[in-house]
């Protein structure tokens, strides 16, 4: 087992941001097509993660012309360009399968100001630990 | 054929380069040590005989001791590979294969106990219901006037599992040297820790 986690550690990344469930993401996707590689971008709540190492994985929900869209991204697949966190929610889920019930007004997630704030003074003091804009 | 003593570390999945998932068996290959050379002139047929894990002197028998003096090394498992050209002494490592190939792995299947034929052999069973007693049953296993027998070889109730089988067509996705580990696309024989023989196509 030992192994497993040496093999699967060489194959993370660890260029990605801190995210949590609650939390709105820009998820830039490589797309390959006909030989040519372009970037899609996915913007959504992100409503759960699930699994740990190489295996973990995180859901994206959006409304796209009303009617509610949800994508499972592997977090550690390579055709992930890099992922944007556009505003910390605030939740007291892991799992906000809840917000599918809801519509409108009902389905917004408060945002966690504090947590904007955290984040954008610690760029400030290392911006080279600036990990939502690499 | 070339080949290698391997040992089931278990399963997990790694991203190829077009960043699809691809399931994967780990394994730790070798690295193993020629024991013996087989010839043809002396015993019949072309081999080569395999030692692998290194294990202290006094955990080996003096019979098997004396027949690894020329390795210098007393190893837990022995195997045979056919016609590999190689010397005794010689070591054998992880990087006899490349990535991107093809190998076939042999090894023991788990037990599965005895089992029904449709666990073993996949029928159809009976009907549920409307009064059927034919639950989980084999069904009619032959004719009547010809040919007044059961055929030879019959499906039937069982044994299963605990054979030796052979997977072809394994493809090696993942090599690391330093760590003798080898990732195949896709599942193998036998429980984690089980030992295994991998062989070039």
């Amino acid at each position: 087992m030992r192994e497993i986690k040496l093999v699967e550690q060489s194959f993370e990344r660890s260029d990605l941001p801190n995210f949590k469930p609650g939390d709105t993401l820009k998820v830039y996707i490589k797309i390959k097509e006909g030989g040519k590689e372009r970037i899609q971008i996915f913007e959504g709540i992100c409503i759960a993660r699930k699994g740990g190492g190489l295996k973990e994985t995180f859901t994206v929900r959006k409304i796209s012309f009303g009617v509610g869209v949800e994508k499972i991204f592997p977090l550690h697949s390579p055709s992930i360009h890099k992922i944007e966190v556009v505003r910390y929610g605030d939740v007291r889920r892991a799992k906000l399968y809840y917000l599918r019930e809801l519509k409108g007004k009902k389905a917004k997630v408060k945002e966690k100001r504090k947590m904007k704030q955290i984040v954008e003074e610690l760029n400030k003091e290392n911006p080279e630990e600036d990990t939502n804009n690499k | 054929m070339k080949g290698i003593i391997a040992k089931k570390i278990g399963m997990t999945q790694l991203f190829n380069e077009d960043g699809k998932i691809v399931p994967i068996t780990l394994l730790k290959a070798g690295p193993c040590k020629v024991v013996q050379k087989k010839t043809l002139e002396k015993d019949g047929y072309n081999a080569v005989q395999i030692g692998f894990e290194e294990i202290k002197d006094k955990k080996v028998n003096n019979p098997l001791k004396g027949h690894m003096k020329k390795a210098n090394e007393y190893f837990r498992y022995l195997r045979e590979i056919r016609d590999f050209d190689k010397n005794e002494g010689e070591i054998i490592d992880v990087d006899i294969f490349k990535q991107g190939e093809k190998v076939r792995v042999t090894g023991l299947s788990k037990g599965k106990g005895f089992q029904g034929v449709m666990r073993r052999w996949g029928m159809a069973g009976g009907f549920d219901s409307h009064g059927s007693t034919s639950h989980r049953r084999i069904g009619a296993i032959g004719n009547r006037l010809t040919p007044q027998k059961v055929f030879k070889g019959k499906k039937m109730p069982g044994h299963m599992g605990f054979d030796n089988i052979t997977i072809r067509n394994l493809e090696v996705v993942f090599i690391d040297k330093d760590n003798n580990l080898i990732g195949l696309k896709g599942a193998v024989p036998g429980p984690n820790g089980g030992i295994l023989i991998i062989r070039g196509e």
